[in-house]
């Protein structure tokens, strides 16, 4: 069992999907109890057009889709809070826009389709040095920020208003966590696939929420289900030779429906005697 | 005359809708301030602009002789929510960790709280008599509860102004009587207290002056002021009730 440890591709694909787990769950909730958990798909389609556009000018998709996914997200809170539009029709108006552009660049420059479908669908397998380096670099950035921050998240998180009564810079927070969104995207996008990459930040903190605990639990719940579902996940798809992103997300959804049903009938059971 | 708040000419509206006009009146430090009116009357509207939630969009107002887009004490004030009933039931913090963040208004980055600060939430929540729950979530509590533990959150810096916005409800009538009480204790211990409400039967028992607001000031008397002269209220808010019967 231990043997695929050996394997340089798959201490990479651990060492990464460790670190993009830890992210995705702590960030993740913050933005489920925020109400915010789709933004992280929004975000994914914004660097889907960034991914098409560095594949179109040799650009590294990843810095494509970093750039797309930090502009795309700024213009999403840039129209929320000018009031042009609801916050979820400004981010259906941003990440279709971009990903219009994808998929134009894709139907005019027909030579990278299998590429685009990695970044697509993920290829934790083949990942490389340098992006396992940045991806662990950003991760990094992303849990110290939300550690040095905890505090003034959290306040937020629980009553918006409250916190501004206290001096906290509400609208600095807001643009801050939306900033660590994309960057979180981006830096999941190898492990699981733009389509999948908001599920590592919705479901982990989804399930951790059915402990019924503390916030810092949760938070630590949150994230030891990330990084546990995604050893597993990458595993599984390699010893029975499944797709790792498919295999990651539903592990997750069953360890939510596991956690779900253990508390219905937990609930069930007084309520019965 | 200590004025700790004041307010000059304050108008505001929602897009064409508007909500206050011409607002001027002054609270002084130690007052007990019952703002009263009709739903819509903008009594909420004012406090968050007090409060510096909403942006001021005519008019001034000082907190302690500061304007309020220089002011930067927000230690200096408490404030308790309408209807703490929206706390969702599974959100996932505790009576600690929510009394805690009272704190982070006199903390500077990074805001990290040490033992000492354990001993105030434990002290604030003693105050309300919910430290038997500190480790419950709130979602758990009662809505009387919850809004103790919305006090001992406010109080916990030892803010000179405690706003409060129809705290009472949803809560029961016994709670609801502790609940002033508790207030009335506060304001005899120095701490000035503004209370948005709409149960001005209840309210008049206990506030110093009342502001009474239906989009523009309509009157701004002391208690006793209130009893004596306003002919038209004493029918409205059955006088002998409201002025006869403080405890």
């Amino acid at each position: 069992m231990l043997e695929i440890l050996t394997y340089p591709l798959m201490q990479k694909a651990f060492i990464t999907g460790i670190f993009a787990a830890i992210a995705c769950a702590l960030l993740g909730t913050f933005l489920v109890l925020r109400r915010y958990a789709l933004i992280g798909d929004g975000i994914a389609h914004i660097s889907f057009g960034g991914v098409a556009t560095g594949l179109l000018f040799n650009i590294t998709p990843f810095f494509g889709a970093l750039i797309f996914a930090l502009i795309g997200s700024l213009s999403i809170l840039k129209l929320k809070d000018k009031a042009i539009v609801h916050g979820d029709s400004a981010i259906g108006i941003i990440s279709h826009a971009s990903l219009g552009i994808g998929i134009f660049i894709t139907s005019i420059a027909q030579g990278f389709n299998v590429d685009i479908l990695s970044y697509l669908f993920g290829s934790i397998l083949a990942i490389k040095t340098s992006e396992m380096i940045i991806s662990i670099i950003l991760a990094i950035v992303v849990i110290s920020i939300i550690l040095l921050f905890y505090n003034d998240l959290f306040y937020i998180t629980f009553n918006e208003e409250l916190a501004k009564t206290s001096g906290i810079k509400v609208n600095f927070l807001n643009t801050l966590l939306i900033m660590l969104t994309a960057i979180t995207i981006v830096t999941s996008m190898r492990v699981v696939g733009l389509m999948l990459a908001s599920a590592l930040i919705i479901l982990p903190a989804v399930s951790a929420l059915q402990f019924h605990t503390s916030f810092k639990k949760t938070l630590l719940i949150s994230s030891l289900i990330a990084v546990i579902t995604v050893c597993v996940g990458l595993s599984v798809s390699y010893f029975f030779d499944f797709a790792a992103s498919g295999t990651i997300v539903l592990i997750n959804i069953l360890v939510f429906l596991m956690l779900l049903t253990f508390n219905k009938i937990k609930e069930y059971l007084p309520a019965r005697s | 005359m200590n004025k700790i708040i004041e307010l000059k000419n304050i108008s505001f509206s929602y897009s064409n809708t508007n909500v206050l006009s011409n607002i001027n009146f002054v609270i002084e430090k130690g007052d007990f301030v019952g703002l009263i009116g009709p739903n819509g009357s903008g009594k909420t509207t004012l406090l968050k602009l007090i409060l510096g939630i909403l942006p001021i969009q005519k008019g001034t107002i000082k907190i302690n002789g500061k304007s309020l887009l220089k002011f930067d004490d927000w230690s200096l004030l408490g404030y308790v929510p309408q209807k703490a009933t929206n706390i969702e039931v599974n959100f996932p913090a505790t009576v600690r960790e929510v009394v805690a963040m009272g704190l982070l208004s006199t903390k500077k980055f990074p805001k990290i709280f040490n033992s000492e600060d354990s001993k105030k939430v434990i002290n604030a929540l003693k105050m309300v008599h919910m430290e038997k729950f500190a480790e419950n979530r709130i979602g758990e509590l009662s809505g009387g509860q919850q809004q103790r533990v919305l006090i001992a959150k406010a109080m916990i810096c030892e803010p000179e102004i405690l706003f409060l916005d129809e705290p009472t409800t949803g809560i029961d009538p016994e709670s609801q009587q502790k609940f002033y009480e508790l207030l009335r204790q506060l304001n005899n211990q120095g701490v000035t207290i503004v209370l948005v409400s709409h149960d001005v039967g209840r309210i008049t028992k206990y506030v110093t002056k009342i502001a009474s607001l239906n989009k523009k000031l309509e009157f701004y008397r002391t208690h006793a002021e209130f009893c004596l002269h306003d002919i038209k209220h004493k029918h409205e808010y059955r006088y002998h009730d409201l002025c006869l019967d403080r405890g």
